[in-house]
């Protein structure tokens, strides 16, 4: 059991010529956080309220202006296989095929080629694309990509997973079909997740706790434990689950909650 | 006024618009044409001796010499063997300019200070004409092959250095943060994502290099060598030779043509996603 904390972070972005004069931009204050090994925290919150900064900080592509960011207590230095992460527009290499995207990762640690291309396969056969090995990336469609992205993800074995919006750009259909393999992903892995997503729906379906990010500067507005995604991996159907009264009702709260956070960018 | 004559011409316009042929000629057979046409003329101008045969032999004596070229040779070489001093030269310096280009480019577009040291270098070198530093390398090398092959990958370098920093440039910031957060060191970073993302780039410069490189190889064995195509031409003229010398020409610009296609298709081969980035 890992834990990944955020404690007391904020973080501010330089102040480039031309922006508001008055120093840097605070991004995000206060932020205290805690994710462990068995939880899925889904992350919501407008538009510019700074979900996918909050990502980075984890990922450590950019440090945290004051505060720390450990993993089991450890302070992190920059990124490392211990989170990985899942991109928006899925940042596949398009020179390797799907199977050398996924087993990436591999030859990064010096793994032989025959025992990453078995890991790699078995791993394309998890996610569902046991056929797709030898295709190029351009070939996939929007949802194979992302699918070969989380292989990729996980052939490195992370402690954390981090997803920054990775069914932002699918149809719904795809998506919801992405939402369910996501949540048995994350339980057959064991690895703690960060999903940031626009989606109420997709937040509460997936999510063991929900965490609304309010902008200007991006703090945690609120905390909601949820227990859907348990029901839909003990077998209810999504529809089933989000037609109960308890759903709507977080449903509704959620959406109260994301819009009562001060208001001070025209229509966010 | 104007207005009027406007408004007047502009049905006109439209009526010329409507009755436009549905198939316009291709470009391809429009250029055939243009390239027939000019042979025709020249034949012409040759058949009727309206040019001295010395100054514009005809097509058939410039095909005759092309043979003779190929079997007998001119000044104690054939066409292959001087076709392929050339070819020796100019794959000789590319290699020479790939050796020192792509890890200049390389230094130029990751490092502060890579490029700080080599840009001035590079700006410097680059818009002079090979041939105004030929008479200081041969100084510097020697008149021998060495001076040449000097010669030619200096007019290469430019191409390829640029190249390669614009390649390393423009690699995604995903793709870069990808691989630092699934495990590589900063060494891997460049050996995995930035070089793979830069060669499409550094296709497009050798093709270029090559281009450049072949002009200044013929223009280099014009002035110093003793073998090579360019040479052949050179001592053609002196003898006026004159079908020698369009022989020459032809099979230079067949070779430039050649080489370009060659490129091309080794670029197809070798970076097939770069059309889908
Ligand atoms: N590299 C940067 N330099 C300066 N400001 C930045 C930078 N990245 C983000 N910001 C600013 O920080 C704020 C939060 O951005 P962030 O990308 O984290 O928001 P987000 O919640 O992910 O938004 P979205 O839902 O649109 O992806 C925005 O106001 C943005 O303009
Ligand atoms: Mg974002």
């Amino acid at each position: 059991m890992s834990i990944l904390t955020f404690r007391n972070v904020s973080l501010r972005y330089p102040q480039r010529a031309g922006n508001r004069p008055g120093g840097d931009v605070p991004v995000l204050e206060g932020i205290d956080l805690q994710i462990a090994s068995d939880e899925l925290v889904a992350v919501i919150g407008r538009s510019g309220a700074g979900k996918t900064s909050l990502l980075n900080l984890a990922a450590g592509f950019i440090a945290p202006t004051t505060g720390t960011i450990a993993v089991d207590g450890v302070p992190i230095q920059g990124p490392g296989a211990d989170r990985a992460v899942v991109f928006q527009d899925d940042a596949l290499y398009p020179w390797l095929n799907a199977r050398d995207n996924v087993a990436f990762p591999l030859k990064l640690k010096g793994v032989p080629v025959a025992a990453r291309r078995e890991r790699a396969d078995k791993l394309l056969e998890k996610v569902g694309l046991a056929e797709a090995g030898d295709r190029p990336i351009w070939e996939l469609s929007g949802g194979m990509r992302q699918r070969v992205g989380i292989a990729r993800a996980l052939a490195a074995e992370p402690r954390f997973l981090l997803l920054d919006e990775p069914l932002g750009a699918l149809d719904a259909l795809t998506r919801s079909r992405m939402q369910e393999f996501i949540l048995r992903i994350k339980a057959e892995s064991g690895a703690g997740t960060i999903l940031i997503t626009h989606s109420i729906d997709e937040a509460l379906l997936l999510g063991t706790r929900i965490i609304v990010l309010s902008p200007n500067p991006g703090r945690l507005s609120a905390e909601i434990e949820a227990g859907f995604s348990a029901e839909v991996l003990s077998g209810a159907s999504v529809a089933a689950v989000k037609a109960s009264p308890l759903f709507k009702r977080m449903h509704a709260g959620l959406t109260g909650l994301i819009h009562a956070a001060p208001d001070d960018e025209v229509a966010a | 006024m104007t207005l009027s004559t406007e408004i007047a011409t502009l049905p006109q316009q439209a009526g010329r618009e409507r009755s436009r042929p549905a198939r316009p000629l291709p470009v391809a057979a429009i250029s055939t044409l243009t390239v027939a046409a000019i042979l025709g003329l020249w034949s012409l101008a040759s058949a009727y001796t309206l040019v001295s045969p010395v100054f514009l032999p005809s097509p058939r004596q410039v095909v005759l010499a092309l043979y003779n070229l190929a079997v007998k040779g001119f000044v104690d070489a054939t066409l292959a063997e001087h076709v392929g001093a050339s070819l020796i030269r100019i794959f000789g310096a590319l290699l020479a300019s790939i050796a020192i280009g792509i890890p200049a480019g390389i230094a130029i577009g990751t490092s502060r200070v890579g490029r700080g040291i080599l840009d001035p270098v590079v700006e410097f070198l680059r818009p002079l004409p090979p041939l105004a530093y030929l008479p200081l390398v041969i100084i510097w090398v020697g008149i021998g092959e060495a001076s040449k092959i000097t010669v030619i990958a200096l007019s290469m370098l430019p191409s390829i250095i640029l190249s390669t920093s614009a390649g390393v440039r423009s690699v995604s910031k995903d793709h870069v943060n990808a691989a630092r957060s699934l495990g590589a060191s900063k060494g891997q970073v460049l050996a995995e994502v930035v070089l793979p993302s830069a060669v499409p780039s550094i296709l497009t410069g050798i093709r270029i290099a090559l281009g450049a490189g072949w002009t200044t190889l013929v223009a280099a064995e014009l002035v110093a060598a003793s073998s090579g195509i360019g040479f052949m031409i050179q001592s053609a003229a002196q003898f006026l030779v004159t079908d020698i010398v369009i022989a020459g020409i032809v099979v230079i610009a067949l070779i430039a043509i050649l080489l370009e296609y060659l490129a091309r298709q080794i670029e197809r081969r070798l970076v097939p996603w770069a059309s889908h980035r």
